[in-house]
């Protein structure tokens, strides 16, 4: 398959657009990245993705995948014969992934958003305990899911490997910002570990961004983020 | 024989999703009914996460949130497809169910909790979104094309609910003349088999739903 039959639209600094990464590079698909200029939109990207106008988009010969867990959904899909599959193959496997995929976008990820963008300590405490309970439910699922082996998808890299990883940078950073272990070893022994494995891992290590680069941007992001808070109330 | 429990309320149109599908499969399931306001032990144990409706059980072992089971349901039985065997067709259906739930539903209960200004604005909001799926059901019958699909039972709801905002608050959304194919999808979807069947007596939606305006338009003023 020629390169250009697939593009990733896509920023360094997103954990969703490193989704699609991981999940392609787990499949070794050829890709070319095409990195939207921080700040702005481009053409191509307002084209591919008129709904939401986000990243990351896939464009396989042209044709637009939006949403990163259903562009992973879909990369496993179309290349289903390359590589281990990032679904287990059991229906009731499939919806513990899904379901706790879910989780970590509509609640573990705003209690996230929540400590870049809390306006004071109280708030910020506040929010870092949101974290940690979520933390300490999926470290709950991580035993279970897992058993016993290095990752939520067992031997290799799955879709709630690949769902929860993606925030992985941002984890760092935020336990950088604050001083604080959200992993460790009293509380989420297994994801502790995880986070180590699947930070090395040959289809994560080149694009999981570094945590210093990270932190150095988490600064525009914690002024955008502030500066919607604090907007007036209408 | 394979044991099928779904618990539901009778107003969740997130719940009603899982019925259409069972339905749809020809799936036999026991209905357990809870009032959420006091719910069993059974649902807090199966959904100990976000203790909602709808769970789904299948011999002991509990799936939750709606597109999650709608999943479930197409994996496990196989028959009756409402999802395409193309990869470009699954992954469009399951963007369209997602837009639903994430930018329509909001939009639209944003615009019915409120009243003057602030609903007028919601109204602007709601029909921005309403006319992305008017846009994608040009030259189809239904979401998934031919027939039911994903989408569609994902956006179901909209065929009745939309009856139920408009009898509560005399504002209709989805007027023939702006959204032509949209209103045709409501009247085809809304009567077809299965669906015709199931849909909550529309009396008690009424006064539900006006119920839950009216306490909110409350809350709004006490802030």
């Amino acid at each position: 398959m020629a390169k250009s039959d697939v593009k990733l639209i896509g920023a360094w600094p997103s954990p969703f657009v490193l989704r699609a990464q991981i999940a392609l590079n787990l499949k070794s698909v050829e890709y070319e990245f095409l990195e939207e200029a921080l700040g702005s939109k481009s053409e191509l990207l307002l084209k591919s993705n008129p709904v939401h106008k986000k990243m990351p988009v896939l464009l396989h010969h042209d044709k637009p995948i939006c949403e990163s867990l259903i562009i992973v959904e879909y990369i496993q899909e179309v290349w289903a014969s390359s590589g281990p599959s990032i679904l287990p193959s059991d229906p009731y496997e499939r919806a513990i992934a899904r379901f706790w995929a879910a989780y970590v976008d509509e609640k573990w990820f705003p209690a996230m958003k929540g400590i870049l963008g809390a306006q004071d300590d109280e708030a910020r405490k506040a929010a870092v305990a949101q974290v940690a309970e979520g933390l300490a439910l999926l470290e709950e699922a991580f035993q279970k899911i897992s058993k016993g082996k290095s990752f939520f998808g067992g031997d290799h890299i799955g879709y709630l490997d690949i769902a929860f990883g993606g925030f992985l940078g941002w984890l760092r950073v935020i336990e950088g910002m604050g001083g604080i272990k959200l992993l460790n070893e009293t509380e989420t022994p297994g994801l502790l570990k995880w986070a180590d494995d699947f930070a090395a891992h040959p289809a994560v290590k080149d694009v999981l961004p570094d945590t210093e680069k990270l932190a150095e941007f988490s600064k525009v992001v914690i002024a955008k983020l502030r500066a919607a808070a604090a907007a007036p109330a209408k | 024989m394979a044991e099928v429990k779904l618990f539901r309320t009778w107003s969740s149109p997130f719940a009603l999703r899982i019925v259409w599908a069972l339905k749809f499969k020809d799936v036999p399931y026991d209905t357990i009914f809870e009032d959420l306001a006091n719910k069993s032990p059974s649902l807090l144990q199966y959904n100990p996460v976000h203790k909602k409706v709808p769970v789904l059980v299948h011999n002991g072992k509990s799936v939750s949130e709606s597109f999650v089971i709608l999943e479930y349901i197409e994996e496990t039985w196989k028959h009756n497809p409402f999802l395409s065997e193309d990869p470009y067709d699954r992954a469009t259906a399951r963007f369209w169910a997602k837009f639903g739930d994430e930018k329509v539903l909001p939009s639209i209960l944003e615009a019915f909790m409120s009243e003057g200004k602030e609903q007028e604005e919601g109204i602007v909001k709601a029909k921005e979104n309403l006319k992305y799926l008017e846009e994608e059901l040009k030259g189809k019958k239904f979401f998934g094309g031919e027939r039911i699909g994903f989408a569609d039972i994902a956006l179901g709801w909209l065929a009745d609910y939309e009856g139920v905002f408009q009898e509560v608050t005399s504002i209709k959304l989805i007027a023939e003349d702006e959204f032509p194919l949209l209103s045709e999808w409501k009247r085809t979807f809304a009567d077809a088999p299965i669906i015709k069947e199931n849909w909550p007596p529309r009396d008690k939606l009424v006064t539900k739903f006006q119920g839950y305006r009216e306490a909110n338009l409350l809350k709004k003023l006490g802030t």
